[in-house]
């Protein structure tokens, strides 16, 4: 038990100097272009002419349809070959991350989107709302307080995906703990892993919780049932 | 006379004052069923006409039109002459493009049954946001504009209350300010008091009759509450399966209504 504490007290350390950027730029960028991803083939599927929401269709089951680790290889190993464009192993990562996940998260928006009551659209059609400013101004704000906890699983499942960008190459905490097994053994290298993808996912869950909050209070749900009653009986007297 | 001659003969005297709206040969189809079948009547400029009928007559279709907010399967809407969807050419009918619609229905506004109000703003955000956004107001002039409407409907001190902090009749009141404040020359009111609680139908109705009696607003008015169209309405129309099949003047239609359907229907509901 001793000699455990000794090489998880050694390996975490290890970990975190040698292998957190590679995970936490490959969950940053990742997330930043799911987040781009899924609102454009999300709004694309839900709003678009026929045609752009069947090519953003086929965009999101392409991308939902195929391993995330076969496209991680073919945006590192394959495209460098037919197209000549070579984005190397952090952008090749972030690449695969944003449109595997944004692919999930099209889903995502425009379940959302859908879920906004069809009362509101109508409003803003009877207020002749340009469609920037209907989007903008009406539905987006309703609808990101409905998607955001669609997007607090996927950002934490995007965590624990980053496992893979080791394949091509990037020294990520899973990476850095297969190595520090053979010196450390299994229990301690794999265990400081463990802890650390569930403290970023910790964190990353939490963000995500206290946004979905801000987004509900915005839309007024924290107003509590019994103010509305007061008002109708305030209004009925 | 026939119904229908009855129909085209008020259709012809209101044609004379100048038309607010025109339904021309109007059809709506939702699958195949027909709601509204080559249905002609006009709304003069500042004319207060109420549809009633039973549910599933086509009322709510005829204003949902209006609004554009259906697609109209065949005929022209004219609003102040102007067409508001498609416009005959060279004797073809041809859809007029999104942005031709926009500027036709900027002279609508519309109050829906369910308020609508968005959540994500205040009550003094939900009326100057399209004023500003759409008519280019400045903010100072739309919240000017605005509070002398929440005045108008009783709410001149509510204008930072949240939506869910209202009661419903007080919702609907923002509701109908927030329509004014595009300061439509029609106004639609789709069934404006049928969600609300009794004892909260009273203040949205002052709130209307107000209206009436203060502007020269067009009004086309689906309504349950016979008393408030009696009231406000200079026409009543009767539908009943996509038709009118009565028009008369208020204290006529529900004093002496000549069609059978139409006495019965009123026997129901007065």
């Amino acid at each position: 038990m001793t000699e455990f504490f000794s090489d998880f007290s050694t390996v975490l350390p290890r970990l975190i100097s040698e292998g957190l950027s590679a995970t936490v730029y490959s969950f940053l960028g990742g997330a930043v272009l799911m987040l781009i991803v899924a609102v454009l083939l999300g709004v694309a599927m839900h709003q678009g002419p026929k045609w752009l929401a069947t090519l953003a269709r086929i965009v999101v089951e392409i991308f939902r349809g195929t391993s995330l680790i076969v496209q991680l290889f073919w945006i590192f190993y394959v495209f460098p070959q037919l197209f000549a464009v070579d984005l190397g192993s952090l952008w090749s990562a972030i690449v695969a991350l944003g449109l595997n996940y944004g692919a999930y998260g099209a889903e995502v928006v425009r379940g959302s989107l859908n879920a906004v009551p069809k009362g509101q659209w109508e409003t803003t059609t009877a207020l002749s709302m340009p469609w920037l400013t209907k989007m903008r101004r009406i539905i987006w704000p309703q609808a990101w307080a409905l998607m955001l906890p669609g997007f607090n699983n996927l950002a934490v499942m995007l965590v624990k995906g980053t496992a893979a960008v080791g394949l091509v190459l990037l020294n990520d905490i899973t990476f850095e703990a297969n190595q520090a097994r053979i010196t450390n053994g299994v229990w301690a290298a794999f265990g400081a892993a463990l802890l650390i993808y569930l403290v970023i996912a910790l964190i990353v869950s939490t963000l995500f919780r206290w946004m979905e909050r801000r987004a509900q209070h915005r839309l007024g749900l924290w107003v509590k049932a019994a103010s509305t009653t007061k008002a109708t009986a305030e209004a009925v007297a | 006379m026939s119904t229908d001659e009855t129909t085209q003969a008020s259709a012809a005297q209101q044609s004379e004052a100048s038309p607010g709206i025109i339904f021309e040969g109007v059809v709506k189809r939702f699958g195949d069923h027909t709601v509204l079948n080559e249905l002609n009547f006009h709304v003069g400029k500042g004319e207060r006409v109420t549809l009633i009928g039973p549910s599933g007559s086509g009322k709510t279709t005829i204003l949902r039109l209006l609004m554009t907010l259906e697609h109209l399967t065949g005929g022209y809407i004219y609003v102040d002459g102007e067409p508001l969807t498609h416009k005959k050419e060279n004797g073809k009918r041809v859809e007029l493009r999104a942005k031709q619609v926009a500027q036709t229905r900027k002279r609508i506004g519309m109050v829906f049954q369910q308020f609508n109000l968005f959540p994500n703003m205040s009550v003094m955000e939900n009326i100057i946001e399209a004023p500003i956004h759409v008519l280019g107001k400045s903010k100072e002039e739309a919240r000017g504009r605005a509070q002398q409407l929440l005045d108008q409907v009783g709410l001149g001190d509510r204008g930072d209350a949240h939506p869910t902090q209202l009661s419903g009749g007080q919702q609907q009141r923002v509701a109908i300010a927030r329509a004014l404040a595009m300061d439509p020359e029609i106004i639609l009111l789709d069934e404006v008091t049928s969600a609300l609680d009794p004892e909260l139908v009273g203040d949205v109705l002052n709130v209307l009759r107000d209206l009436a009696a203060t502007t020269d607003i067009t009004m086309l008015i689906v309504t349950h509450e016979m008393q408030f169209a009696q009231d406000v309405s200079d026409r009543v129309l009767m539908f009943d399966g996509g038709k009118i099949i009565e028009d008369a003047k208020p204290d006529v239609m529900f004093s002496n209504p000549s069609n059978e359907r139409t006495k019965e229907f009123l026997r129901a509901v007065l």
